[in-house]
């Protein structure tokens, strides 16, 4: 072993972008080459500008104390979304890439070869299940759902600091693979053998093990924590029976990641011991059996894609009654329906296999379980429009994204019935068919619902509201562009067009190739609609500012509070009497009370390094070990240790904000609200609205 | 079993349907050229209809819904019953409903799941081929006849056959979409697919399982031939070069078929199962 090796593992000039382009003989291999590359170098001066930026506006050390180390669960939640926006914006340019190979492959050819294709599918399903739509949805929920059951923070929220630190990790992690590549071609499942060492020895599998494995350690400590949240946090009068909806998605969310992320860390670990250590659990040779894989793996896997869908659900729950003026029709059917989901999430998985050669019946009861979700989730969808009917419907932007979602989704649940029967997904199993049908769930569904989300809280968290112009533009590009860039897919999946093609040889795709193309380059249009949406609203935050705090004519608790929220949330604890509380308050031309046994000093939480410290070491030994540079491994996890020891030794754990400052932003904040007229919806897009709403269901009997 | 679930006229009339609405798709299992491939079809538009029935009522409340009931500033006529927010005769219709497509959508699933079973053979005798796949090719074997072809599947049309799977390689999953729908290959395990062609054509068949840079490429020519030609095929056969050790490492490289024979004679007796090993993966379904 020389010193290169104990220095620096396996890692060398091999790992440099520009790697594949001094290999490169054909005219292929140069495109590739020079797309990599302009990755890797995008990527390098994204980091840099930024880093520039902040150095130039002298912003690290409010950045370091403000944010990074506050376990404040507002910030933290956005802190997620900001990690999933970073991402999404990379899957999505990469999704780009691959629809432009599909259609420049017909015949071969193309602009990247073979490898290069391989990998970037396998970071685009990789980046978009654990680092867009987990870290938006866990974002989402942490920044509303302690605010609507009336809770100060999430029960631990140190543990909450450190879960994005780890989720962050394995995101930077996907992030230095377009530096030092390359990651691994083995897909968002990596299946063995396929991702053994005799058959990808290379530090790609790796790459995607140990992201996979951070990610999913930091949701597992996540569930753990919005679970005891909701159990424990809840404040006086909030039954379980009283939580907003978006709670109790929240909760099976949680419950679900709790049960379900295990089986994923336990699968990425045994595959990391058959590559490192040479055991046989998946391999071909000595025993290994990669059936074991698939049923870990999707033991997991299916009761992800509800991990997905739930908090969108709950979303959608929000957007319609608040958006029909109106309460959510069947409350209790919804608790129920999304109870039914979450279990029977854990009965279906086999269905992700339907053709590995087991039994009949086995494959019949399995299918019957799955077109059985299909329950629960229709009274769901009939709920909405329950919802919507007698109400006073308005067609904001998230209503948009809603309405696109209650079409896209009927129709993805249709095709999901489909592939449920498995003498057709026989037929339709890893062809297009399948990556349109879970495309069109999880697009309409959670992304949407992430989005919507995002217009409906986004006042809420900074104080003004985005430009609705813009809003309605990238709505409608994202539903016009996910029809045209998926279901020319559903047909070429009846075609027999297999999945992760680079190129083909049957002239008869290339038309639907080319209008899925069409599709993906309004939905990078859509993507910049939203950026100029950002830029164009944080200009005019004047004109646009709801400093009262309730844009919407809102129902449940957060609307009650000053947008942007204080870092106490609460002045008080509250004591509440029904479902929709502060609806309730405004029914009758109230609002929040100011405390009853007046204002007390309050105790909170101190910001905390160990979560970026874990989160930073978390990297450098995921790093270490995809490189075999040991020592680095050694040491950071050593960190690791230190820190969780060093943090025990620490006993000012909390600070104290005194009473008297609290009550102050209390005063300012009802003397804005008193000075600020109570708007009626149809000025609810306009300046007059500065969050102080007339509930609609008085707007009649004026 | 197979032939009395695809009903031919309702089969018929679908498909002339679905021409004259212009879309046309004259490839995979919606122009199917065998049994197993009809039924697969047929009960697709069985549960599109039955789908059809859920989502048409969908898709036009919802419109009616937003224009009855939008916001018109206190101009909408409308009924508005901000606290209406349950009703049992409703619920127990929203769940009934379902309840009940999902009922009827379940028996068909059952019986085409069993009567499709991959692993039941569709008559008393069929021929045995054995297919091992490489990285990126097939070998098929016919160990009757001691041949095998490298890429190129042929079948006597009409009769019924009998494919086992297995992989030297990392796992794959063959599909002939006009035939029968797919099924895994896995290393050092035995997969099975019984399949057949009801009259002369050709078809491709492919690997649906990405298992690296070939993966693409890795498809494969299917043939049935009426038995006249496929006994003269077999005949022609016979004077290929054998599948020797030699013969057999040249199939492990990586690679495609490139200056590979495309047919070979003398296959050892046991060659398969050799590949395969003793693992079969038999489920305890009809044999």
């Amino acid at each position: 072993m020389n010193a290169h090796d104990i220095l620096l593992g396996r890692l060398d000039a091999t790992a440099l972008p520009w790697h594949e382009l001094l290999l490169a003989d054909t005219r292929l291999e140069v495109i590739s080459g020079i797309v990599g590359l302009s990755a890797a170098i995008i990527a390098v001066a994204g980091a840099l500008l930024v880093a520039t930026a902040l150095t130039w506006r002298r912003l690290w050390g409010p950045l370091w104390r403000d944010w990074l180390t506050s376990v404040d669960h507002k910030k933290i939640g956005i802190m997620y979304m900001v990690l999933a926006c970073v991402m999404l914006a990379r899957a999505v340019v990469e999704a780009g890439v691959m629809r432009l190979q599909q259609a420049l492959g017909s015949g071969g050819g193309g602009i990247v070869t073979p490898d290069h294709f391989g990998q970037l599918f396998s970071t685009h399903g990789t980046i978009m299940i654990f680092f867009v739509a987990m870290p938006f949805l866990t974002g989402l929920i942490n920044f509303v759902m302690p605010l609507q059951i009336g809770a100060r923070d999430v029960s631990f929220p140190l543990l909450n600091s450190v879960s994005l630190g780890l989720t962050a990790a394995g995101a930077v992690l996907v992030m230095v693979s377009l530096v030092l590549q390359p990651f691994s071609t083995g897909g968002w499942s990596g299946y063995p053998p396929f991702t053994d060492a005799s058959f990808n020895p290379g530090a790609g599998p790796d790459y995607w093990i140990w992201a996979v494995t951070l990610s999913s350690l930091g949701s597992t400590l996540t569930g753990i924590n919005f679970t005891v949240t909701i159990y424990k946090e809840r404040c006086e009068g909030m039954h379980m029976m009283r939580m907003p909806m978006f709670c109790w998605t929240s909760l099976c969310t949680a419950i679900l990641m709790i049960f379900a992320m295990p089986p994923l860390t336990v699968a990425t670990g045994l595959l990391a011991l058959d590559r490192y250590l040479g055991f046989h659990i998946f391999t071909n040779d000595g025993g290994g059996n990669v059936m074991m894989f698939a049923n870990l793996f999707w033991l997991f896997g299916h009761p992800e894609v509800y991990i997905l869908i739930l908090p969108a659900f709950g979303v959608w729950n929000e957007v319609f009654s608040t958006f029909s003026g109106k309460g959510l029709f069947g409350y209790r059917a919804l608790v129920m329906a999304t109870m039914c989901i979450a279990v029977l999430s854990f009965t279906v998985w086999v269905h992700h296999f339907f053709t590995m050669g087991q039994s009949t019946e086995l494959n019949a009861i399995f299918g019957i379980a799955t077109m059985a979700i299909g329950i629960p989730t229709g009274v769901k969808i009939y709920d909405w429009m329950l919802t919507m009917y007698r109400g006073r419907v308005r067609i904001t932007v998230p209503m948009v994204y809603g309405v696109g979602f209650l079409f896209l989704f009927v129709l993805g649940g249709t095709t999901g019935v489909i592939l449920a029967n498995p003498s057709i997904d026989y037929q339709v199993h890893n062809t297009l068919f399948l990556v349109a049908h879970f495309h069109n769930m999880v697009i309409p569904g959670t992304l949407f619902g992430m989005i919507a989300g995002y217009t409906l809280w986004f006042p809420k968290a900074f104080g003004f509201r985005l430009n609705d112009c813009w809003g309605y533009r990238a709505a409608g590009l994202w539903i016009v562009g996910f029809l045209l860039a998926f279901f020319p897919l559903y047909i070429l999946g009846l075609m027999g067009m297999p999945r992760r093609m680079v190129a083909y040889f049957e002239g008869a795709w290339l038309p639907w190739t080319l209008v899925a193309l069409t599709g993906a380059a309004l939905i990078v249009l859509a993507l910049l609609c939203l950026a100029v949406q950002l830029v164009v609203s944080l200009r005019n935050r004047a004109e646009l500012a709801v400093p009262v705090g309730d844009p919407w004519d809102g129902r449940s608790l957060e609307w009650a509070l000053p947008a942007p929220v204080p870092e106490w949330n609460f002045p008080a604890l509250l004591v509440v009497e029904g479902r929709d509380a502060f609806m309730e308050l405004k029914m009758k031309g109230d609002h929040l009370d100011r405390p009853r046994d007046g204002f007390i000093d309050i105790s909170m939480p101190r910001p905390s390094c160990v979560g970026p410290v874990v989160g930073a070491a978390g990297l450098i030994a995921g790093f270490g070990l995809t490189w075999h540079i040991w020592w680095l491994t050694v040491v950071s996890l050593t960190v690791i240790v230190a820190a969780m020891v060093a943090r025990s030794f620490v006993r000012e754990t909390h600070r104290t904000v005194p009473a008297a400052e609290v009550e102050a932003r209390w005063n300012a904040w009802r003397t804005l609200a008193d000075a600020s007229p109570r708007i009626r919806r149809r000025d609810e897009q306009r300046q007059a609205n500065r969050g102080h709403a007339f509930p609609a269901a008085r707007e009649g009997g004026e | 079993m197979i032939r009395t679930l695809c009903r031919p006229p309702v089969s018929i009339m679908v498909s002339g349907l679905m021409m004259l609405s212009g879309c046309r798709l004259n490839m995979g299992f919606l122009s199917p050229s065998g049994p197993v491939a009809e039924a697969q079809r047929m009960h697709l538009w069985i549960v599109c209809g039955l789908m059809l029935l859920v989502v048409i009522p969908i898709f036009i409340t919802i419109p009616f819904l937003l224009w009855r009931y939008r916001y018109r500033d206190g101009k909408n006529n409308a009924a508005y019953r901000p606290e209406w927010e349950a009703s049992w005769k409703w619920e127990v219709m929203l769940w009934s409903g379902p309840l009940i497509v999902t009922a009827v959508l379940s028996w068909f699933l059952w019986t085409y799941t069993k009567a499709l079973d991959p692993y039941r053979a569709l008559s008393d005798d069929p021929l045995q081929v054995q297919v091992v796949s490489y990285d990126w090719k097939w070998l098929f074997i016919y160990p009757d006849m001691g041949l095998a072809s490298v890429d190129h599947l042929v079948l006597p049309a009409g009769r019924a056959v009998t494919l086992s799977l297995t992989s030297r390689t990392v796992m794959q999953s063959i599909l002939i979409p006009e035939l029968a729908g797919q099924i895994y290959l896995m290393n050092g395990m035995t997969t099975r697919l019984n399949l057949q062609a009801d009259h002369p054509g050709e078809w491709m068949g492919r690997n649906t399982q990405y298992n690296g840079d070939g993966f693409y490429r890795q498809s494969f020519r299917v043939e049935a031939l009426d038995a006249t030609a496929f006994a003269q095929w077999t005949e022609r056969a016979a004077n290929t070069p054998p599948l020797d050790a030699a013969a057999l490492a040249a199939l492990e490289n990586k690679g495609m078929r490139d200056d590979l024979p495309a047919l070979f004679s003398q296959v050892p007796q046991h060659l398969f199962h050799e590949i395969a090993g003793g693992r079969g993966h038999d489920h305890s379904g009809e044999k």
